[in-house]
């Protein structure tokens, strides 16, 4: 077991409620350096709603959130993000008329003011930067192309190198395969198990395949709450977790 | 080609668009115009500027604003109270009860000059008060908004309301601002006789060079770093605030800057049209300043420029032959305009085979061109 001062990211009692109705409640998350955590568990048990609150988009109404000794928790979304947390959506959310290169180029962490903005220039650590990601995400090829052109899968391959541009330490992906065909899936698992070999990675999926091949752990959500958590193994032959997820 | 030209012009066609609107501004206009024509364009380029913001504010950020009248109202009335103090010295204006003061001051019993109009008898601290009370304004009413994530048509409606408080505000306190007549009977600059021909001549060249260093400041924007982020808000705000920009900030300061630029919009018309009231203000005006940006063209900085002369010339031809069918010519042309060419006019120019980019190569050749380099010279370094 981990000792807590390696963790990167913990989060406990963590909760929200909206109207009452708690999304999520009581929900406890380490996240050691390195690794690649997959969040599973039926449809509305709150798994997206956690990445939501640990990247500010919805605010908590209890629980911590401590990045590297960092409180999380009522800090702005672009703060959490310059402090090294990258949020992938499920849809592809990209920038549909720029080209991929200028997708990128606008990740790029530099010069995130208005006043940094207006006096950006295309260094040449900017552009090395956005060919050794376009590289990594295997885009290479296309940076001149506009982004609303590529395929589904490119796009979200995309998405993800511009969450490598900030050098983010967390990266969390929501359902990064979701639409993808068989060899698109094989590329971006593939993917994955390259980016978290110097950061940690938080992946949201449904698709118990592709959650085999890249998981390091595997947490179970199930209505709002933590029901079982270790390896795929372990956790798939939990009686709980067969009981409301798997045996479904 | 210079590194900041192509900051400015992306492709020649631009470049030839900006230096022909010169030409027809600073050449063919005054040499075919008498000057009460020439003036007329002068007041319809006061408003180009309006339209400038709002093309950097709603065309590229995707913000609607319905109350941008306030601010060129802002910028119009420091540039008047500073126009009327000097038109009311005691001499000139020995008949009143308390001499030394604006007339509609002494209309309405006022003995002493109320203290927010003391400053504006100072010209350095006007032009000062043109940018920055603008840009102040909206800086706080922006942030305010802004914060808390309010946008889209909730934004429209205050800023309506807005423009509609500030006209009412001017309308309800006579005393203080002019009421509903508004600061009229202007007449010197510095002892400058504004009225006469020359003078009209002079201010419509100043107002086209400050509206062409205006056009070169957006375009500039536009093709930095900064464009892109203000289009990317409006396309895809989520992922702009999770690349760790903060969204809200950006939208504040570009809402300043148009708030700035329609106050120098402002400081313009009153110079020369000589007078300043809250009708040039209110929810109309400021809705026929969306309209101008709207028949040019949102997303074209040129294009918004000439929506404001089209619009506003078609608004002084057609209501002197009709004037009751105007305004129903003018909602019909919105209203075509957001129907089939919702990019205006500048969007069916743009429809034309495309001209020839400034920008020779393309980004995977240059890149792929510095890392060749690279490695040469790693290698030569290693020999």
């Amino acid at each position: 077991m981990d000792s807590s001062d390696q963790n990167i990211l913990e989060v406990e009692d963590l909760g929200v409620s909206f109207d009452g109705f708690k999304a999520v409640d009581g929900f406890n998350f380490y996240l050691a350096p390195n690794t690649v955590q997959v969040i599973i568990g039926p449809n509305g048990a709150g798994k997206t709603t956690v990445l939501d609150l640990i990247c500010g988009k919805t605010a908590a109404t209890e629980g911590k959130i401590n990045f590297q000794g960092k409180e999380l928790r009522g800090e702005r979304e672009y703060r959490i993000v310059r402090m090294g947390i990258g949020r992938k959506f499920q849809n592809p959310s990209i920038y549909e008329n720029l080209t991929v290169f200028e997708n990128l180029e606008l990740s790029h962490p530099r010069g995130r003011g208005v006043f940094g903005c207006l006096l950006f220039r295309r260094t040449e650590e900017v552009m090395d930067r956005c060919l050794s990601v376009a590289k990594t995400i295997g885009l290479d090829e296309c940076l001149d192309q506009e982004a609303g052109i590529l395929s589904h899968g490119q796009k979200q391959w995309l998405e993800i190198g511009m969450l490598l541009m900030q050098r983010p330490k967390v990266i969390m992906l929501d359902e990064p395969v979701a639409g993808m065909s068989v060899k698109e899936r094989t590329k971006t698992a593939e993917l994955i198990r390259e980016i978290s070999k110097d950061r940690s990675v938080i992946v949201i999926e449904h698709d118990m395949e592709f959650v085999r091949e890249i998981a390091d752990r595997v947490t179970v959500m199930h209505m709002g709450q933590v029901i079982s958590e270790g390896s795929m193994e372990r956790v798939s032959n939990d009686p709980k977790v067969i009981e409301v997820y798997i045996g479904h | 080609m210079p590194l900041f030209l192509k900051t400015l012009f992306k492709t020649r066609g631009e470049a030839i668009g900006f230096i022909a609107f010169l030409v027809l501004v600073l050449v063919i206009f005054p040499l075919a115009m008498p000057v009460f024509r020439l003036n007329l364009v002068g007041k319809y380029l006061s408003f180009g500027f309006v339209a400038i913001g709002l093309v950097l504010l709603w065309g590229r950020c995707g913000v609607l604003s319905l109350g941008q009248g306030v601010f060129f109202g802002l910028g119009g009335y420091c540039m008047a109270m500073f126009l009327k103090l000097e038109a009311s010295d005691p001499e000139s204006t020995s008949i009143q009860s308390t001499p030394g003061i604006p007339d509609f001051m002494d209309w309405n019993q006022l003995t002493a000059l109320p203290w927010f109009w003391e400053p504006f008898k100072s010209l350095p601290f006007t032009i000062l008060a043109i940018f920055v009370v603008p840009a102040v304004v909206a800086f706080i009413i922006g942030w305010a908004m802004f914060r808390r994530k309010v946008g889209g048509v909730y934004f429209a409606i205050i800023t309506q309301a807005l423009a509609l408080i500030m006209s009412l505000g001017i309308d309800g306190n006579q005393g203080y601002t002019g009421g509903r007549n508004g600061i009229t009977d202007l007449r010197t600059l510095l002892g400058w006789d504004i009225r006469t021909e020359d003078a009209q001549y002079t201010l419509y060249f100043l107002c086209v060079v400050l509206l062409a260093l205006t056009a070169l400041a957006a375009k500039y924007i536009i093709n930095t770093r900064l464009g892109r982020v203000l289009v990317a808000v409006r396309d895809q705000e989520d992922r702009v605030r999770f690349s760790g920009y903060d969204v809200a900030i950006v939208r504040t300061s570009v809402f300043a800057f148009a708030a700035v630029l329609s106050g120098i919009g402002g400081a313009m018309f009153v110079l020369q049209v000589g007078f300043m009231s809250p009708s040039i203000i209110g929810i109309v005006p400021s809705i026929e300043m969306v309209i101008f940006t709207a028949v040019g063209g949102r997303l074209s900085v040129m294009g918004a420029i000439i929506g404001c002369l089209i619009v506003n010339w078609g608004k002084t031809a057609f209501s002197e032959a009709y004037p009751d069918a105007w305004l129903y010519l003018m909602g019909g042309t919105f209203i075509s305009v957001v129907m089939f060419f919702p990019n205006g006019i500048a969007g069916l120019a743009e429809k034309f085979p495309r001209i020839r980019s400034l920008i020779p190569a393309s980004v995977t050749e240059r890149i792929k061109g510095m890392a060749t380099k690279k490695t040469t010279k790693t290698v030569s370094d290693g020999q």
